[in-house]
């Protein structure tokens, strides 16, 4: 009897039909609203005896006019449409979907946080900045390193604030540097950040065993490099075991080395960037320390770096006092602000109470168990989906479609998109780009055994119809809200709003 | 010990067994020891949820400027703003909240469809037919329009108002740090923008805020004029929620519209996480940043949403894409499409009517106090400044003694002289009035300011 009995597995959940939700411009009565607002008082004089007649919009702005009940009920119907962690397992690989505790949005969301505004003197929020700068303080323990900014509102942005921050430092050396190098399996926001930082991108190839390959890496090494993105482990889930020669070669030329913190989830505890020689770490909080992913953002992407770099870093940040107040304080070379406020700052304080609950030991734990069951699974599918690379890998592990294809000629989109007619979101699909039809699962720490065992069995389902009815899976998926979408249609004709599907006569 | 994980000991065993291991330190072995951690992290122990929530009581009492207890006059383009209770149960629905960016459409249909709603609404608030699906805030946002009127023209030069907000204005400086770009700041005469000061020939981008962060109604024309004599974008920051009831950015001509979309149903949440609202002409499609969502079929032939034009984005394109933008605001901006939902067209008019109604009440009771002047003589529609008889920052904390936020210390988003204010700007106060003030709050302040000056 199979174990699988699992809390993660979702496939239980009920569709009530495949109607299409109408939008909420289709649900629209004229006359019909749902907003109350406070009684006032306050003398009611005509707009047009406030605002000169130039400024005033001729035209109404149409919202839509729907009443609560029926706004209730829209995206209530809209959210049964999505899937989620709180639904059942999400092994998007590179995306950390790990389970967010509530109790972290409950703390965050108390009003003693989320309704101070955030230009209040520093007098009258000294709370928030209490928390910031022992945020600030346990994510450098974390990563080793010496200081940090909170600053950067997703991991893109931290990446370029890197950036920046290299440029900053090797021009108060009078050292104008070019070129970045950049590993051929890194995502693909290194490269976009690198053009957005002035630099240029020289990419690095991969060796036989999905590491940077040392030797090409030294060869492209020179005086006009200004350093290296790396991500360990790398998007294929490998450790880069050469990382302390990586580092001395980079060091030796005089660049600084960035970590993309997409990954940092595996090392929590167990290895520091600080310690392996990196000058800049981004960390990824809606990631590693669990803070919800909100359908695409927000996250939060604070970077922290080593001695030399702190007097750069991004300001104001919170200082605290001798007297045990504190002030905000700009740090003396500051490249200046990333972000109009103080960054993400309720993601912020969910990660500092999901750390808190944690510890160091927790912290630790997480990253054994993620690896844990990374490898697990990597093992458990080795005959149906073997690795790209099989050996030990970190938090997650790239499995190759490329014998289902070459036999059935099922690719890795039918495997992903049949997974979701199984109650599990799909992996990240054909990333990295170094690994034919590549299938990235990241388990994470939170899911249980027995939902290992369901997703394991539910991918040797997939893999026994690809032998039964290929053609079948092609189709893949329909018992979901929507099949297939056709996405060359949507760029071909784009069709962005309710206004361009009305005039395109949908 | 407290954490999230399932697995008992007796699992961790069995699955370690199945990899022909016997112990959690034979997964890391490949790690070159010289680099690995051995004495564990430099952090206290784990503590249960309850403990950590005693602790941040420390945090949340230590903030006296929690809205719930000081009524706030503060905006900045960060507005207190009523959010009911049917927005934040719609918005903090978990599968809203635990999602990933909607990658695989077919279960993602509850997300992109309220993308698509919400860029519905900001392309009709915008006046411009192309919204993307949400960047990080207002200021961020500027960057990337400041990037879009670069690749457009092939410039780097970018002639913006003091007007600006002056953070959205130093996060582009930061950004030209990396892109090269030259910022001109045209000053601010009378809190309007004097653009003969500046020279505009082979700008990018004319930039403007409307009205500007000294809460002054500009007219645009001549900003518009000078876009177009010179060959370049002209990109509006605007309020959206005084696009309810002013032109739009699209009527007054705007290339590019980017706003913080905090005021729909977003909490003051200390800055963040914010939304920044960006939208532009058909013209600048495919140099959109970000995401952008589109109507489909799927092959049912059923109406379906997906994230499309993705030959753009920084997974495909890599060095050359038009932003290195990936994670964005999206449950923000879903917030947002549900908080217009409640608003209505109605009442969105009405809330925007209702924060003039405010601000010019409390203005015209100010400007009866000796000590208190008004910085520009100029038409402005939900938040003024006024020049006081001593430093604005002091007088917050007095009028705070009292439970008023008072307002934003200009000094305070600025350093040193900046060009929006012509003298003693540390005596410049920035207030602003939502819906949510009642006459009697209002009242209030006159009196404490009152007394807070010395009166």
């Amino acid at each position: 009897m199979s174990r699988a009995l699992s809390g993660g597995k979702a496939s239980s959940a009920p569709l009530l039909g495949h109607a299409t939700e109408p939008t909420i411009f289709e649900m629209s009565v004229p006359g019909r609203s749902a907003y109350q607002l406070r009684t006032t008082g306050v003398p009611a004089t005509a707009l047009k005896e406030l605002v000169p007649a130039m400024h005033l919009n001729p035209d109404v702005v149409d919202i839509a006019e729907v009443s609560e009940r029926d706004l209730v009920a829209h995206f209530t119907r809209l959210s049964h449409r999505q899937f989620s962690v709180d639904l059942g397992m999400y092994p998007l690989g590179s995306c950390t979907m790990k389970y967010n505790p509530k109790f972290c949005d409950a703390v965050a969301n108390d009003p003693g946080l989320n309704s101070v505004h955030p230009g209040a003197p520093a007098e009258l929020a000294q709370g928030w900045l209490e928390l910031l700068a022992t945020l600030e303080e346990k994510l450098c323990a974390v990563t080793g390193m010496a200081a940090a900014t909170l600053q950067p509102a997703a991991g893109a942005a931290g990446e370029l604030t890197g950036l920046l921050l290299m440029r900053a430092y090797h021009s108060a050396n009078g050292d104008a540097r070019q070129r970045i190098l950049i590993p051929d399996s890194a995502h693909g926001t290194n490269p976009a950040s690198v053009t957005l930082g002035g630099y240029a991108v020289t990419t690095i190839p991969s060796n036989e065993r999905g590491l940077v390959d040392l030797e090409k890496l030294k060869a492209a090494l020179g005086p006009d490099v200004a350093g290296i993105m790396l991500t360990n482990p790398n998007t294929l889930g490998l450790f880069e075991e050469e990382i302390t020669e990586i580092a001395a070669a980079v060091h030796d030329v005089g660049g600084l080395l960035y970590y993309d913190g997409a990954n940092l989830n595996a090392i929590l505890g167990v290895v520091r960037p600080g310690d392996m020689g990196f000058d800049i770490v981004h960390m990824n909080l809606h990631k590693t320390f669990a803070t919800p992913h909100g359908g695409g953002g927000p996250g939060a992407g604070p970077v922290a770096v080593s001695p030399r770099l702190v007097d750069f870093l991004p300001g104001p940040k919170a200082t605290r006092n001798d007297d045990g107040t504190y002030v905000w304080v700009k740090p003396p070379k500051s490249i200046g602000r990333v972000h109009g406020w103080h960054g993400n700052a309720m993601v912020l304080a969910r990660a500092l109470a999901y750390i808190d609950v944690h510890g160091g030991d927790g912290l630790t734990r997480v990253a054994q168990h993620a690896v844990l069951n990374a490898n697990w699974l990597r093992h458990r599918l080795r005959e149906t989906l073997p690795a790209a690379y099989d050996r030990v890998c970190m938090h997650e592990c790239v499995l190759t479609a490329t014998s289902l294809k070459n036999k059935y000629g099922v690719r890795g989109l039918d495997v992903a998109k049949a997974l979701l007619e199984e109650g599990f979101h799909s992996p990240t699909v054909y990333f990295p780009l170094i690994v034919e039809e590549a299938l990235m699962f990241e388990p994470t720490e939170t899911e249980s055994l027995q939902t290992l065992e369901a997703l394991a069995e539910a991918v040797e389902h997939i893999a026994q119809r690809a032998i039964d009815d290929p053609a079948a899976l092609h189709l893949a998926p329909q018992t979901t809200p929507v099949s297939r979408v056709d996405e060359a249609r949507a760029a071909r004709h784009l069709i962005p709003t309710e206004d361009a599907a009305r005039l395109s006569t949908r | 010990m407290a954490d999230y994980l399932p697995h008992t000991p007796a699992e961790v065993d069995e699955m370690l067994d199945f990899l022909g291991m016997e112990s959690m330190e034979q997964l890391f072995a490949h790690i070159p020891p010289a680099v690995r951690l051995t004495q564990g992290l430099d952090l206290p122990e784990g503590m249960s949820e309850p403990d950590v929530a005693a602790l941040f009581m420390q945090y949340t009492s230590a903030n006296l400027a929690k809205a719930t207890e000081m009524t706030c006059f503060a905006g900045a383009g960060v507005y207190d703003h009523e959010v009911p209770a049917v927005v934040k149960m719609l918005a903090g629905r978990s599968e809203f909240v635990t999602a990933y960016t909607p990658y695989q459409p077919e279960v993602a249909q509850g997300v992109l469809q309220a993308i698509f709603e919400y860029q519905t609404l900001i392309s009709r608030l915008s006046g411009l037919p192309i919204p993307n699906a949400s960047l990080y805030d207002a200021a961020t946002g500027l960057v990337e329009g400041l990037n879009m009127a670069s690749g457009a023209t092939g410039r780097q030069k970018m002639v913006i108002s003091a007007g600006v907000h002056p953070h959205w204005r130093e996060v582009a400086a930061t950004f030209a740090r990396g892109t090269g770009h030259e910022l001109v700041i045209a000053t601010l005469v009378d809190g309007i923008t004097d653009w003969g000061s500046v020279d505009a020939t082979n700008a990018a981008a004319i930039v403007a805020a409307y009205p500007n962060y000294l809460g002054v109604l500009e007219d645009m024309t001549e900003a518009k004029s000078l876009a177009v004599s010179n060959d370049a974008l002209f990109i509006l920051g605007a309020d959206p929620v005084a696009a309810g009831v002013l032109k739009t950015a699209g009527q007054w001509g705007a290339d590019i519209f980017v706003g913080e979309g905090q005021p729909f149903g977003t909490p003051l949440a200390y800055g963040g996480p914010f939304l920044g609202l960006f939208a532009c002409t058909e013209a600048q499609t495919r140099r959109l940043p970000g995401r952008i969502v589109g109507e489909t079929v799927d092959s049912n032939d059923r109406r379906s949403f997906v994230t499309t034009l993705r030959a753009r984005e920084q997974d495909i394109r890599r060095e050359k894409a038009t932003s290195n933008v990936c994670t964005n605001q999206t449950l923000m901006a879903v917030t947002a499409a549900i908080q217009l939902g409640w608003l209505g067209t109605q009442g969105l008019r009405e809330i925007a009517t209702r924060c003039a109604q405010g601000a010019h009440y409390l203005f015209n009771e100010l400007l009866k106090i000796d000590g208190v002047h008004a910085l520009s003589s100029q038409p402005f529609f939900r938040e003024f400044a006024v020049r006081l008889n001593r430093d604005a920052s002091s007088v917050l904390l007095t009028m705070a003694s009292d439970g008023v936020l008072g307002g934003v210390a200009v000094s305070a988003l600025t350093s040193g002289d900046d060009p929006s204010v012509d003298a003693d700007i540390q005596n410049v106060l920035l207030v602003t009035v939502t819906e949510r003030r009642t006459k009697d709050e209002i009242d209030h302040y006159v009196e404490i300011l009152r007394k807070a000056v010395g009166e």
